[in-house]
């Protein structure tokens, strides 16, 4: 059976459905960060070599991931934007660049406070913190960028494209531990297998999928709020206004 | 429960960062749902403007 994947880059077909899928991220959300900060703070271990500390890696790298995951989805939907003209996976690409832009700036706020007992210091100028930071600047940048141009047709080209150039730093983010011998330690969890204890390595997972989930849940109401903004002359607007689900008000 | 939120000295690098995360991402959510409140509002009543113009 063909699905016709067109009918949900409508902003008309996508804004109720978006609508519907919220409540589900927002239970899945509360529920894996529940598990995930218990399994974190209560059911792993101390470290012998960092004692307590290193509770603050469940939730650095999930961080960390999440910023560069959203960094790839956000130009992602930028390149269809660009090449395909379609509305919606433009408006993706700016409610993305929020979310994006807060768990580069949580990645390096608790990577400073995981560096200040372990390595002495706040910050220092590694590869792998100073792409970090080139990260959150491309995020601050396409945001700016995007408000800056009235017209949003080429607020989405312009921004669109900066995101598209941007992404080469992705991997500079992900290698940087290999190419440059620098302070940030290597990923404890590879491809090729964990180096971590199981109950050291679940809490993190979880927690990832907890932020992978609240990241729907907050793109999802951004780009509801896009849609409503730029679509607002559109028929099915009007009408959602006058008789909505929730505008019913007692006329 | 002392023990538990003194983390073993770490306590200000542990809960910085896991109070932090939690401000953030609630905080995101608080402005996300003010700003689609208000934008329903507003367009609703450009809306009732337009109305009353016909």
């Amino acid at each position: 059976m063909a699905i016709n994947w067109f009918k949900y880059a409508s902003p008309a077909t996508f804004y109720p459905l978006a609508g519907r899928m919220l409540p589900w991220f927002v239970w899945t959300t509360v529920v894996l960060m529940a598990v995930g900060v218990y399994m974190g703070l209560f059911l792993a271990p101390t470290d012998y070599k960092q004692g307590e500390a290193y509770r603050i890696m469940f939730i650095h790298v999930p961080a960390a991931w999440m910023s560069m995951w959203l960094y790839v989805v956000m130009a992602v939907y930028a390149a269809i934007g660009l090449i395909y003209k379609t509305r919606l996976s433009s408006m993706m690409a700016a409610a993305t660049a929020p979310t994006g832009a807060l768990f580069a700036f949580a990645a390096l706020w608790t990577g400073a406070f995981w560096g200040r007992p372990m390595w002495g210091a706040w910050w220092v100028w590694d590869a792998r913190l100073t792409s970090e930071l080139i990260l959150l600047f491309l995020y601050l940048g396409v945001m700016a960028l995007r408000s800056a141009i009235d017209e949003p047709g080429r607020a989405d080209r312009a921004s669109g494209l900066l995101a598209l150039v941007g992404v080469v730093n992705v991997p500079i983010i992900y290698f940087s531990v290999k190419w440059w011998n620098t302070l940030h330690q290597g990923a404890s969890l590879k491809f090729s297998g964990s180096a971590m204890a199981p109950s050291m390595l679940w809490p993190m997972l979880v927690l990832t999928f907890a932020f992978w989930s609240y990241s729907f849940v907050t793109i999802l109401l951004r780009v509801r709020c896009e849609i409503l903004e730029r679509e607002r002359h559109a028929d099915w607007v009007i009408d959602l206004l006058d008789n909505g689900p929730s505008g019913n008000r007692g006329r | 429960m002392a023990v538990f939120f003194h983390m073993g000295g770490y306590a200000l690098y542990v809960w910085g960062s896991y109070g932090v995360m939690a401000v953030l991402l609630v905080a995101e959510l608080v402005l996300l749902s003010r700003r689609n409140k208000s934008l329903v509002a507003r367009l609703r009543s450009l809306r009732e403007m337009e109305k009353d113009a016909e």
